[in-house]
């Protein structure tokens, strides 16, 4: 549903976070942001420093303290914009749910049970296990749990996916959830949220970012930039009395004044990543949101780019789900067109995906047409758990396919014999991974048909990548190890889980965690939820059950079992976001140190100017220059903080290399070209 | 840059090098309680007994910190009165006077806390008895105190999921018992075979060769041993006024060198001692390294402005150059025997361990190659460092560089496994904030008020330093001086006293807060994700953060001092 990116900035969007960047000036706004909050103050103090001009008899030219108090401001309401950009953004995304949310009534049933009386209340006034009925057309008023009937449900609204799909009682897909509509039959639903917990409820309060509470990496940077602010506070307070001392040992000079010392302590003081922070989490959550994946936290999300480990379901995940017929391998004897021939007829009434796939092969192949069942007055013989074969009869003649042992017992019980060659393609094809079926008639063994697991294309190379970035693939599978071992080495995964119940999951999961390893992984099933629980980052389908949804710490609208990667790499790009902006913000003091002290410090000791060595032109126009600078980069930075810096998925030191050259040693140079270009603009006036 | 000054750099870091992992499989096995066998075990858990310790028993964070601090304040009190009461006490042969109370609490601290700092004249103001039973006892066991937490910390970092972080009483026992005492007796013993005193003699009467000038009092006493442990445990506290350019205290170029070893070879031996427990050899030399880049580059700066002399001369034909007959640039205040290239490096050593002892007048150093000295210890002294301090100290600073860099690779910072989470920040960023919160704070104090004003004996930028210099120096527990400050009064006796007390303490403390909370956790796993802290990278990372955070805290005042006097220097020629 939010596929559809919007632009980054769009007219309205724009206008209403100018008018945002004004409202969050009131002080209980700034008081959270220990590094703006400095800022704040300064600018008051600036400004009333200006008025106090007005009697004649200023600390500095009028003019000058009016030019710094403006830029302060502006610093102020920059970072503020950025905020409410990244706000508007979120709120745009809460609007599109809210819409969704219409106020419907619910039928509810006096009791639990299909064809009891019900009456009309409004969906809101619903609480947790009241029990409702909602009928094709209807949409569904709540999020629950399917207690009775079977139905179609249209869930575009949440997943943007068009095809319906089923929703009943028992089993896997009993989950449903509040705002879906029902196409056709029935449903009995029992409520599971109260009003204002639903799923969409949350989603809408995430976005809007009402119950955004700062992540454990946020509060510790916020830290570090307060200690920093305190620091540089430190140093450019001391200075009026080391200035004073400095005059009155030099007997000349005038004392710093208090307009320099706060735009000296601005420049200083990180803010732009101060001013930055907030709108990168809040981007961060909406970058999350344009992949259909809803966090419960925004701490879900930083725990994503630490994982290390993956738990991959191998279908739909790695594989494409079914096996499909990949060769016909005769016997000895037996043509291979025969073989196919026979193989398509056994399979003609056989709906499954494997069957299909038997069928589509034989054509491909040798271009043998498909035969109607009916035509060629065969009967078919579905397949039993008792003799786990099927085929057809026809004409007397019995054609079976089917596991090894069950043809073989066929085979013998009709006078037969099972050829050792068949045997030794049998087991071949299982050690190669793929699934043996034998095709036999009468008493006659034909031959081999080799299914097989089908990996998804570009899956090996994603692997790779997961790798070079520390991330071990672990896939999960029913099979057994010797199929498992041939998919995991065909798809490139670091190892497997083969023959994989609840509890071996569980436990899997608990010997990484003991090993040290942050365990990702995706489920859907309530046999998944404990699983899920224990991972430290679980992505639930939102195909699946309401446990599983409860037990994960992320849903995947699109129940796309791939998304753990995309939910990993969104993660680990608001840390890098957050750690480069950081580490630009303080590197540019280095530039500003050149710019100010030297003009702040003129009149003091003039032999200080050699360090002007950017040649700014005025010690006036040197400050303004730096703080104008330092105000500017807040706006120029605002696409990236929303954005995310660009990740490419590579190893540690790759990454840290490259981002130290890019922000750490282009941190240090970019002020010095912005300041003396700046200092050129105004000097020119 | 001279070529002798080149090789000895070089000769000095090959065998710093050379001994680092000696020193650091002796503190490890010391601390293990691997040396504890024959009689000297015995003695030991004797020791135990008779102090009702149970040398078994871990300790908490908390009970390890409020043993540290029992063990300080109890041993600042006691040296205060040793001080008050020094008249009546044994070995006084030339009965000085008991102390003033300021002098006795400015010394009582600054013996405790490592720093050494002299207000005071030692061989005009203390009894043989303080120099031995009170300020070298503090020699010793402030030494053992520093690296004592200094293994608390670094078992934090490689312990897991654990709450303690080892026992007090065993490794300040251990620590000097086997590693600080029997390396003191053979180091004395060197030190007189190179002509160092150790005597309790009165003071020696001597006429000297111009008989015009009267007669002189020779001082004497127990000086070797005293100088052994002054230079291992980077005290710096000198038997005499003149510190190590006394002759006495320094005979010879060669126990000038066995000197500067002794300072940082217990701070390099403990980066080895951690990559031994870290089971990463790599991890300790990275810190190594990161360590000896500074300090190269930093006394190449220094020694280039010395040899370069002072611009002002220029003017009156000087010649400063360096030739066979002289040795050129500004000798002011270093010694004939040593010249500028072992006064530059003796200077940069000291100052960047928190040793503090000197062979040359720091304050008649030039501007920009006495700024050296002076930023060295404000960035904490964390290259080598004091004895332990250097070590937990640089660990701060891996935990700050750390998270920044943790975060721009994606992951929630981590280091050797262990996350950095609010708590270690915090506690980290405290340990940052402090320093530069006494430094600036109590420098801004001095110039405002009359009392501080007085004690800077120049005029213009040269006094700010030495009043900045002074302030560094006691914060960082250094304990040089500039030498031109006058502050043996009440008011830098207490100001200084304080900023001594919270520039060791107010550290340590959150240093082992970092250590209890490290050891807590569970270890993360080693994967191509994990951002590698053993390569020329992280060195790099390491050295720009100690810099950065260095650089942009003193650099306004520096500008003010030390720059602002270079430049004027300059200026008026």
């Amino acid at each position: 549903m939010f596929r559809k990116s919007k632009p980054l900035f769009d007219t309205p969007l724009l206008l209403e976070a100018a008018s945002g960047a004004f409202q969050k000036l009131d002080p209980r706004v700034q008081v959270r942001n220990p590094v703006m909050f400095v800022v704040y103050i300064g600018s008051i103090i600036t400004t009333f420093l200006f008025v106090h001009t007005w009697g004649g008899n200023g600390e500095a030219p009028g003019l000058f303290i009016l030019g710094v108090a403006i830029w302060l401001w502006a610093t102020l309401l920059f970072a503020n914009f950025a905020e409410a950009l990244a706000e508007g953004r979120g709120k745009a995304q809460a609007a599109t749910l809210r819409a969704m949310r219409t106020t419907v009534n619910a039928k509810k049933l006096s009791e639990p049970r299909h064809g009891a009386a019900w009456f009309s209340v409004p969906a809101d006034n619903l609480v947790k296990d009241d029990v409702v009925l909602v009928e094709a057309g209807d949409v569904i008023p709540c999020d629950g749990q399917v207690i009775e009937g079977v139905a179609s449900v249209d869930e575009s609204a949440i997943t943007g996916e068009s095809a319906p799909v089923i929703r009943e009682s028992g089993g896997d897909f009993n989950a449903v959830t509040g705002g879906t509509r029902v196409l056709s039959d029935w449903l009995v639903v029992i409520v599971t949220t109260n009003p204002g917990e639903s799923f969409l409820d949350r989603m809408i309060a995430m976005v809007e970012g009402a119950t955004r509470r700062k992540t454990p990496n946020e509060i510790a940077l916020t830290i570090l930039l307060a200690s920093f602010t305190i620091v540089f506070l430190l140093a450019t307070a001391t200075l009026l009395p080391y200035s004073l001392y400095a005059i009155q040992q030099a007997g000349t000079g005038s004392v710093i004044t208090i307009t320099v010392l706060i735009a000296l302590l601005v420049c200083l003081i990180p803010t732009t990543i101060g001013g930055l922070l907030s709108a990168i989490g809040i981007a961060g959550m909406s970058r999350m949101l344009e992949a259909n994946v809803v966090a419960t936290s925004g701490r879900a999300i930083e725990a994503a780019g630490d994982i290390d480990t993956l738990l991959l379901d191998k279908t739909g995940t790695i594989t494409l789900g079914n096996r499909q017929a990949t060769a016909f391998l005769p016997a000895p004897g037996v043509k291979e067109k025969e073989l196919a021939d026979t193989a398509q007829l056994a399979s003609l009434a056989d709906e499954t995906p494997e069957g299909r796939s038997i069928v589509i092969l034989a054509k491909q192949k040798y271009n043998l047409r498909e035969r109607e069942v009916h035509k060629i007055e065969a009967t078919f013989v579905p397949f039993s758990a008792q003799t786990r074969m099927s085929g057809v009869s026809m004409h007397g003649i019995e054609v079976r396919k089917g596991a090894a042992d069950a043809i073989r017992k066929f085979v013998e019980s009709a006078g037969g014999k099972f050829p050792e060659a068949v045997q030794r393609n049998v087991d071949d094809v299982a050690r190669r991974g793929g699934t043996p079926l034998v095709v036999a008639e009468a008493a006659r063994v034909l031959g081999v048909v080799e299914l097989k697991d089908i990996v998804k294309g570009g899956i090996k190379e994603r692997f790779a990548e997961m790798r070079r970035m520390g991330i071990k693939t672990v896939m999960i599978t029913g099979d057994n190890p010797l199929t498992a071992a041939a998919i995991a080495a065909e798809s490139g995964v670091d190892d497997f889980l083969a023959e994989a119940t609840p509890e071996a999951k569980l436990s899997l999961i608990r010997k990484y965690q003991a090993e040290g390893h942050l365990v990702a992984m995706t489920g859907d099933g309530t046999n998944d939820a404990p699983a899920l629980a224990q991972a430290d980052v679980a992505v639930a389908m939102n195909s699946g059950t309401q446990a599983a949804k409860e037990a994960g710490t992320m849903v995947d609208l699109d129940s796309n079992p791939t998304k753990l990667i995309e939910v990993v790499e969104i993660g680990k790009q608001m840390l890098i976001t957050r750690g480069s902006l950081t580490t630009f913000s303080i590197a540019n003091d280095v530039a500003k140190y050149f710019a100010i002290i030297p003009a702040a410090f003129a009149t003091t000791y003039p032999p200080l100017n050699a360090l002007n060595i950017m040649h700014l032109a005025t010690p006036s126009s040197a400050i303004m220059s730096a703080v104008i600078f330092n105000a500017l980069i807040i706006i120029a930075l605002i696409p990236l903080a929303l954005r995310g810096v660009q990740y490419r998925p590579s190893s540690a030191a790759a990454m840290l290399r490259r981002n130290i050259m890019i922000y750490g040693v282009g941190g240090v140079i970019a002020p010095f070209i912005g300041i003396k270009f700046i200092d050129v603009i105004i000097s020119a006036f | 840059m001279s070529s002798a000054f080149a090789v000895q750099l070089i000769l000095y870091m090959a065998v710093l090098a050379g001994i680092t992992p000696l020193m650091g499989k002796w503190m490890l096995a010391a601390v293990d309680g691997h040396c504890g066998r024959g009689p000297l075990g015995k003695a030991e858990r004797l020791f135990y007994r008779v102090c009702g310790v149970n040398p078994d028993e871990e300790m908490t964070w908390q009970r390890y910190a409020f043993g540290m601090m029992l063990f300080s304040g109890v041993g600042a009190l006691v040296t205060y009165f040793m001080q008050r009461t020094q008249l009546w006490l044994p070995l006084n042969p030339q009965h000085m006077a008991n102390v003033t109370p300021d002098s006795s609490f400015n010394t009582a601290v600054s013996f405790t806390t490592n720093t050494n700092w002299q207000g005071y004249v030692g061989e005009a103001t203390m009894s043989y008895f303080t120099q031995m039973a009170g300020l070298a006892v503090h020699n010793f066991v402030s030494a053992a105190a520093g690296i004592a937490v200094a293994f608390a910390l670094m078992r934090g970092i490689t312990r897991k999921s654990v709450n303690t972080i080892g026992n007090v009483w065993t490794d300040l026992t251990r620590l000097t018992m086997y590693v600080l005492l029997p390396i003191c007796f053979v180091f004395a013993l060197l030190l007189i075979s190179q002509g160092m005193i150790q005597n309790f003699n009165e003071y020696v009467k001597v006429t000297p060769l111009d008989p015009a000038q009267g007669e002189q009092s020779l001082a004497m006493g127990p000086v070797a041993s005293q100088i052994a442990i002054k230079m291992l445990g980077t005290n710096g506290g000198g038997f005499f006024n003149a510190n190590a350019a006394h002759p006495y205290e320094n005979p010879n170029m060669l126990s000038n060198a066995l000197q500067i070893l002794a300072i940082f070879s217990l701070g390099a031996g403990l980066c080895y001692s951690f990559g031994l427990m870290a089971s990463d050899k790599r991890q300790g030399w990275a810190i190594w390294s990161a360590m000896a880049i500074m300090f190269v580059v930093a006394a190449c700066f220094c020694v280039t402005f010395e040899q370069q002399g002072n611009p002002a001369l220029a003017q009156y034909g000087v010649d400063q150059t360096a030739s066979t007959l002289q040795p050129g640039g500004n000798m002011e205040g270093k010694e004939a025997r040593f010249g500028i290239a072992a006064s530059s490096l003796f200077a940069t050593i000291t100052t960047s361990a928190s040793c503090g002892a000197v062979n040359s007048m720091h304050a008649s150093y030039t501007p920009l190659g006495g700024l050296v000295p002076m930023w060295l210890m404000q960035l904490g002294e964390v290259v080598y460092g004091g004895v332990g301090s250097g070590m937990y100290g640089m660990l701060v600073f891996v935990v700050v560089a750390v998270f920044v860099a943790g975060l721009m690779v994606g992951r929630t910072p981590e280091y050797l496994g262990k996350k950095i989470e609010p708590y270690e920040m915090k506690m980290a960023a405290f340990v940052v904030l402090v320093t530069p919160l006494l430094v600036l704070l109590g420098t801004a104090i001095a110039v405002a008020g009359e009392a501080g004003q007085k004690g800077p004996l120049n005029p213009g930028p040269h006094g700010f330093s030495e009043i900045l210099y002074g302030f560094s120096s006691a914060a960082n527990n250094n304990g040089s001086a500039f030498a031109s400050l006058s502050a043996n009064t009440p008011f830098y006796n207490t100001a200084l006293g304080i900023a001594m007390w919270f520039g060791r303490f107010a550290i340590m403390v959150p240093v082992l807060a970092i250590a209890g909370s490290l050891a807590r956790k569970r270890g993360m796993a080693v994967t191509a994700g994990t951002l590698p802290t053993h390569g020329p990278l992280f060195v790099f990372l390491l050295i720009s953060t100690v810099l950065i955070v260095g650089a942009l805290t003193y650099l306004p005042a520096l500008a003010l001092g030390p720059i602002a006097e270079q430049l004027l220097l300059v200026a008026a020629h």
